[in-house]
């Protein structure tokens, strides 16, 4: 029996899996997310993301390492630590025949939650999610959006301390997506430990407070958002203006007027936007809104994984999806 | 963790499943043996008279209960895991903290639980047909249970093995037909020549549907306490295989 570390949710250590036929999916990988963390997993297609979800679940054998959840080793302790778990996986995986209150009531009860108390949170979790007018349907039935909240509230039954989701607003429409970010930071308020794979970078900008980035089976990053998009050396902003009929110069930044109503300027780490407003105020310039050019995340996501590439023999190569 | 909970679960998931489909699961069954009651029983039976000191129908009626209950219990398990596994919902189990031994058996109670219901079906439809007597309810009891449980294990096992819907269907189509055939369910088996008395000896099948005869008409081809003894071994065998591959993940996990 291994001995509870309170100080964290999940700690993964020389964390290696290799497939049959040789594929080495995680080459030795090490990670720890903290108890309360809203953690996002980013990587490429095939970096290992759901490979390292998969063992930590325990549906996929590692080949060696180790993997301790709050504290219980799966090695030793499996079922404690899945105990502590709640997935949402990246593919539909629910009955597509069942009710949405038979799902949930019997994954309640696979963590032991009797059948009375299951229902009464199956009721809470529907209609949080806005599921409850669909409870007697067949799963089927569901738009891909309802589908990916069901899942959420299936992985919500035993209400677990961490909750793991792959990918969950992939395929979603913008509104619903929204409503699942906002749904994820209550939960996260409440405690629960959240780690998020995405493709949406955006997303995890957004939500996650440390990040790490896997490709190739290896972390090629591990810090806090904070500290990751602090190494952003340049940021480029587009601003709307009001149509003018004189060209707008500006000293000391780099900026391109791109026609007579949007400017492009590139800001490094230590300029001040307020000298951008202060040089377009006095030539008379209103500025109506202004946006950045690429996601902040987005950019430096790529950087990585090029730096990581370039290392690599030429012949090697994965797909980016950003 | 509560495991009564989590094999309760798995059984309501699994009993509500083939009461769902009850006109796939429940009423075949009906027809199928009343056909055969109508053509073996009443045109054909009629014909060859007495067999083991009984009318021909009533001897065949607990053979086909008992085919009805091997079929039904197999092919539940076999088709319910394997498209557990197919969607992927089998997953909802193997996140969750539940011992395997839950999960084999609460699809093998599932499996029981229909092989059972059809055969209480059978048993009624046969009652329009002929009157059906009762030598030792309790040898009826038991040989049904273990029964089901011997072949619904054997679709548990088909269906970790199986990587498409066909493979589910080989094993029964291939070998638990023709063993069911041969397993004295139309005939009494001292009717063969020795050599086919001995071959069918290592049958499984010969020892359900001889037990479960003797049960309802006093009558048997083999000795009660082997016919146990073999499904007793049958049973541990089967249930250490089952339990052995999804400890391994084999077919469930990467």
């Amino acid at each position: 029996m291994t001995t509870a570390s309170p100080e964290y949710a999940l700690e993964i250590s020389a964390l290696a899996k290799t497939y049959k036929g040789g594929f080495q999916a995680l080459k030795g990988i090490n990670l720890t997310v903290e108890q309360g963390d809203f953690f996002a997993l980013l990587g490429p297609n095939g970096a290992g993301k759901s490979t390292t979800i998969g063992v930590i679940t325990s549906l996929v054998n590692k080949t060696h390492g180790q993997v301790k959840v709050h504290g219980y080793d799966i090695d030793t302790d499996l079922e404690k630590a899945k105990s502590f778990i709640g997935l949402v996986p990246q593919e539909f995986n629910f009955n597509q025949f069942e009710s949405l209150l038979n799902i949930l009531v019997n994954q309640a009860g696979y963590y032991g939650v009797g059948r009375k108390l299951g229902f009464e949170r199956a009721e809470k979790y529907l209609k949080q999610l806005e599921l409850w007018d669909k409870r007697n349907v067949a799963a089927r039935t569901l738009s891909g959006g309802m589908k990916r909240r069901l899942m959420i509230a299936r992985a919500l039954m035993h209400e677990p301390k961490i909750l793991i989701l792959d990918e969950p607003t992939a395929g979603v429409d913008i509104e619903v997506r929204r409503g699942m970010w906002e749904f994820l930071q209550t939960l996260n308020k409440q405690g629960v430990t959240i780690i998020l794979t995405t493709h949406y970078l955006e997303e995890a900008e957004m939500l996650c407070r440390n990040i790490a980035i896997i490709d190739g089976g290896e972390i090629v990053e591990d810090t806090s958002m904070k500290s990751l998009l602090a190494q952003l050396d340049i940021e480029t902003f587009v601003l709307d203006l009001a149509p003018q009929a004189q060209p707008v110069t500006l000293a000391e930044v780099t900026a391109r007027q791109l026609d007579d109503h949007s400017l492009e300027v590139d800001l490094r780490k230590n300029d001040s936007l307020n000298q951008v407003f202060a040089q377009l105020s006095a030539q008379g310039v209103k500025v109506l809104s202004m946006r950045n050019k690429t996601n902040r995340l987005e950019a430096l996501f790529v950087n990585l994984i090029a730096n990581k590439k370039s290392t690599k023999q030429p012949n090697q190569s994965s797909t980016v999806e950003a | 963790m509560n495991n009564s909970i989590a094999l309760k679960s798995i059984l309501t998931k699994e009993i509500q499943r083939f009461t769902r489909i009850w006109v796939q699961t429940l009423v075949p069954p009906a027809i199928t043996i009343s056909l055969y009651f109508v053509i073996f029983g009443s045109l054909i039976g009629s014909r060859i008279g007495e067999m083991g000191g009984f009318d021909y129908m009533s001897f065949i009626v607990p053979g086909l209960i008992m085919m009805s209950v091997i079929t039904n219990s197999y092919s539940n398990v076999a088709s319910s895991f394997f498209s557990a596994k197919w969607q992927r919902n089998i997953e909802e189990m193997l996140v969750a903290p539940v011992p395997n031994w839950v999960i084999v058996a609460g699809y093998v109670g599932g499996g029981m639980a229909r092989g059972m219901l059809v055969g209480l079906i059978v048993t009624l439809v046969s009652l329009l047909f002929v009157d059906i007597q009762i030598h030792n309810i309790w040898v009826i009891i038991a040989t049904v249970t273990l029964t089901s449980a011997t072949f619904a294990l054997g679709g548990l096992i088909n269906a970790i093995f199986a990587g498409s819907f066909d493979d589910i269907s080989i094993i029964p189509t291939f070998i638990l037909t023709p063993l069911t055939y041969l397993g004295g369910v139309f005939y009494s088996i001292s009717l063969l020549p020795d050599f086919w008395q001995g071959v069918s000896q290592i049958n499984p099948i010969v020892y359900m549907v001889n037990a479960f005869r003797y049960g309802f008409l006093g009558i048997s081809d083999v000795n009660i306490t082997t016919a146990f003894i073999v499904i007793g071994v049958f049973i541990v065998t089967l249930f250490t295989i089952a339990m052995t591959l999804i400890s391994k993940g084999i077919g469930l996990r990467s």
